[in-house]
């Protein structure tokens, strides 16, 4: 289960370990219940942990933005590690969700 | 062209198999000296390879998937990927960024960061034999031996 804590109705989600296509679905289906269950204003998705990533967590990141789209709300990414940003990078993804 | 060593491994098309894949890449290439940023790019690579291969190739079946990989001479890793999977109809259309027939669950940019990380790529597919994918990398030899 990955943790997470609400403060002043922004939410933060510990990602952790590698994203592929075996991990991401559970790592989706994860995210979408938190929102869901908190209905924040901003989801922040911490990095720090995340050793490796492949396109799968491109639509990791493209449902969550979904998924605060819908609350008129906003994604943020936090301490992105080098690998898992040249990813994010090359899909454009500064575009839709904030890295901090 | 030269082959200085080689290594061949099959598998089934199980999505735990993902890693595994990436695992057995990062050894075979170590001998290569790659850097940090090399073998992240090449396990990212494989990864997304493989991925293809468990997704869309074999979409309602256990398949076999075949990782190959070689050490071509001045340092250059070969990696060939294949399955006997439903192969793709439109290659160019699959190679295009975005373009995904998996749904909101796949990215489409798959054959796009294996293009633009690696070098050469070529994607061999016949509708209902399968598909095959051949990529090449060349190392600096910068990194620090593990
Ligand atoms: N090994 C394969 N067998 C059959 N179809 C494939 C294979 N690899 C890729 N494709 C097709 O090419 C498309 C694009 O692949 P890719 O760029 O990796 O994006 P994604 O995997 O996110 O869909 C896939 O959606 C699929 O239709
Ligand atoms: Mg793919």
């Amino acid at each position: 289960m990955l943790t997470s804590f609400l403060q002043d109705k922004q939410l933060t989600i510990a990602l952790d370990g590698e994203i592929d296509h075996h991990s991401a679905q559970r790592i989706m289906q994860q995210i979408g219940g938190k929102i869901d269950q908190f209905l924040p204003a901003s989801c922040i998705l911490d990095f720090e942990r995340v050793s490796f990533m492949d396109s799968s967590g491109i639509a990791v990141v493209l449902n969550a933005r979904r998924r605060m789209n819908e609350l008129g709300g906003s994604v943020i990414l936090l301490n992105v590690q080098p690998q898992p940003m040249k990813i994010l990078c090359s899909a454009g993804i500064e575009q839709i969700a904030k890295i901090s | 062209m030269k082959t200085e060593n080689f290594m061949r491994l099959e598998f089934p098309s199980h999505s735990a198999n993902e890693s595994f894949a990436r695992q057995a890449i990062a050894c075979f290439a170590a001998q290569l000296d790659p850097t940090l940023d090399e073998l992240g790019d090449i396990k990212t690579a494989v990864s997304e390879a493989v991925t293809n291969c468990i997704v869309h190739a074999y979409p309602d079946c256990i398949g076999i998937v075949t990782m190959k990989a070689k050490i071509l001479k001045d340092n250059v890793l070969q990696i060939t990927v294949r399955d006997h999977g439903c192969g793709i109809p439109d290659v160019e259309k699959a190679r295009q960024p975005m373009y995904t027939t998996g749904g909101s669950e796949r990215s489409g940019m798959g054959f796009t960061i294996m293009e633009s990380f690696m070098s050469d790529l070529k994607i061999i597919s016949k509708p209902g034999l399968g598909t095959t994918i051949q990529m090449k990398r060349k190392l600096s030899r910068k990194g620090v031996r593990p």
